[in-house]
């Protein structure tokens, strides 16, 4: 049943044989994937193969969509996320999210980093206040705002805002933190920081980033994983993906025949 | 010149003109109001009631009967639309019963006022048992305000970006808190939009209310939620109808649509202005 192969021993989050539908459209094929601890994987492919939909089955977002059906398991420290009693809001908590667009909620820079923990009701303000503080450092962000903590979040630029809801998703201490396209909407310097700042972070957390930017997985992922048309083509260490793939297809991609 | 730009100016002229068309007639509107209801204006007629049968006096009664009308119609009409906009929104399953709730809210909105009347009559004051009342008056207004408010709260809460919805529930909200924190909040400037709309319509109503709650002529001031009351329009409509001296009466009769212009352009005034203080902290 499990590609015992594929889950090596620092794994702790395993999708196994996930098939996802929208309605009649088969999205997902029996995709296989492990991520490995504290490393960074990425997930490339052309516009339409699924990265983003494979991406958003970690939390269970794709739920949101009507007429989703999933099959499969998809392990998050031994817990089966698709359990039919499995806790969606305890899983989301453990597992940070950062969009395409920063989005950033229309509240000041201090409620942002606070919301996650402040819904649960379980902290104190001082806890949470500390907690704020971490997170943003941890985003290298605190120096730049801890002046302004309660100024809007709006009036941060671009790169900022990105990397306050990278803070805000730190704050659950996930487990793992999906990022899709993070750096898309923004400028080269911005990008940079924010590439940096990844490889920085992945030493506490596990992070799977799906990318356009084929050299952007390149340059800072430990893993791609390559998927094509709802297939999960290819897996490997990305130096290995990268000069020498075992696949055609992955090929072509690479070397800019089809994107 | 040639002929394009020409056509460019007389285009442009075109709309001028009609815009001060549009101008001309409120301005008409205003000063033919202002007016001919100036000369009874005073400290007096905002703060007394009605004497010698209507001939001289203030209209203080019907000042409050509107303030409380307008007031406890929208207390009743605003949670009830907004909740139930969160629902058409976000709950809104199964579709059949959307479209239904949706179709009858629309038809509603259509309905003239003075059937509403005829409803609030039927329902309120006579198999409710409520009698001629201010409670029956503003159950009535507010189930005129009700398609207003909800048309305006749910359009306003389908405008709350999904960016920001998404972003909390990734963070483990559940829903309710997903629209209490987040989506309630951001949407809150163009709900109050609606709120004052409705405001608006309310205040200014007579049909709805003048079988419900008005009555031609109290000299008491409205104590409790089952006191009949005087209000300013139906108060307009009773100067221009009742009583036999026309040359005392007329001139009352604009002097309280003055008032009433400026209630409502001071309710509205209020209203804009907190919708702005929100939106300014928001910086957005």
């Amino acid at each position: 049943m499990v590609n015992e192969a594929s889950c090596l021993l620092n794994t702790h989050i395993c999708v196994q044989n996930l098939n996802l539908w929208f309605g009649t459209n088969h999205v997902l094929h029996a995709v296989d994937l492990c991520l490995y601890e504290h490393r960074i994987t990425a997930l490339i492919g052309p516009s339409g193969c699924g990265k983003t939909t494979l991406l958003r089955c970690f939390n269970r977002m794709n739920d949101l969509i009507d007429g989703t059906r999933i099959t499969g398991t998809l392990l998050l420290d031994d817990e089966d996320i698709y359990y039919p009693k499995a806790q969606v809001t305890s899983i989301r908590s453990r597992v940070g999210m950062v969009f395409q667009k920063p989005n950033p909620f229309p509240k000041s820079i201090y409620a942002n980093v606070a919301y996650g923990l402040a819904i649960t009701g379980k902290y104190s303000k001082a806890q949470i206040r500390e907690r704020v503080r971490e997170s943003l450092m941890s985003a290298w962000l605190w120096d730049e705002v801890k002046d302004r903590l309660h100024d809007s979040a709006m009036s941060l630029s671009g790169g900022q805002q990105q990397r306050l809801c990278i803070a805000r998703a730190l704050a659950n201490q996930p487990r793992v933190l999906l990022l899709d396209e993070p750096t898309s909407a923004l400028d080269p310097q911005s990008t940079a920081k924010i590439e940096e700042l990844l490889t920085e972070l992945k030493k506490q957390v596990t992070i799977l980033i799906v990318t356009h930017n084929i050299a952007q997985a390149g340059r800072i992922s430990d893993y791609t994983a390559f998927m094509y048309l709802g297939d999960l083509i290819e897996f490997g260490e990305t130096q290995q993906v990268f000069t020498v793939p075992k696949d055609p297809a992955t090929e072509a991609y690479l070397t800019g025949v089809f994107g | 010149m040639n002929l394009r730009k020409l056509s460019n100016h007389a285009g442009i002229g075109a709309l001028s003109l009609c815009l001060l068309l549009t101008a001309l007639a409120l301005l008409v509107f205003l000063w033919s109001i202002i007016s001919k209801g100036w000369s009874v204006l005073s400290w007096e007629f905002i703060s007394q009631p009605p004497r010698e049968a209507m001939t001289s006096g203030g209209i203080y009664p019907a000042l409050l009967g509107t303030l409380y009308l307008t007031v406890i119609s929208i207390a009743i009409a605003l949670p009830l639309g907004v909740m139930t906009a969160i629902y058409l929104n976000n709950y809104g399953k199964p579709h059949w019963l959307v479209r239904i709730v949706k179709v009858a809210v629309n038809t509603l909105a259509g309905v003239p006022s003075i059937i509403y009347g005829l409803f609030g009559m039927a329902v309120f004051v006579n198999l409710l048992r409520l009698d001629v009342s201010l409670l029956a008056g503003s159950f009535t207004l507010a189930i005129l305000a009700l398609p207003l408010i909800i048309n305006a709260s749910e359009e306003a809460l389908r405008s709350v970006p999904k960016d920001f919805t998404d972003a909390s529930l990734a963070l483990g909200a559940t829903e309710r808190q997903t629209i209490l924190r987040v989506s309630l909040p951001t949407a809150l400037p163009n709900i109050l939009t609606g709120a004052i709309i409705s405001i608006g319509r309310v205040a200014g109503e007579t049909a709805p209310i003048m079988f419900t709650a008005a009555t031609f002529y109290s000299r008491k001031l409205p104590k409790s939620l089952s006191d009949e009351v005087m209000a300013l329009p139906y108060h307009i409509f009773a100067l221009m109808t009742e009583g036999s001296n026309a040359q005392k009466q007329v001139p009352i009769a604009y002097g309280t649509a003055v008032v009433l212009l400026f209630l409502v352009l001071g309710i509205s005034a209020l209203a804009i202005a907190i919708r702005y203080q929100i939106r300014r902290k928001r910086k957005w």
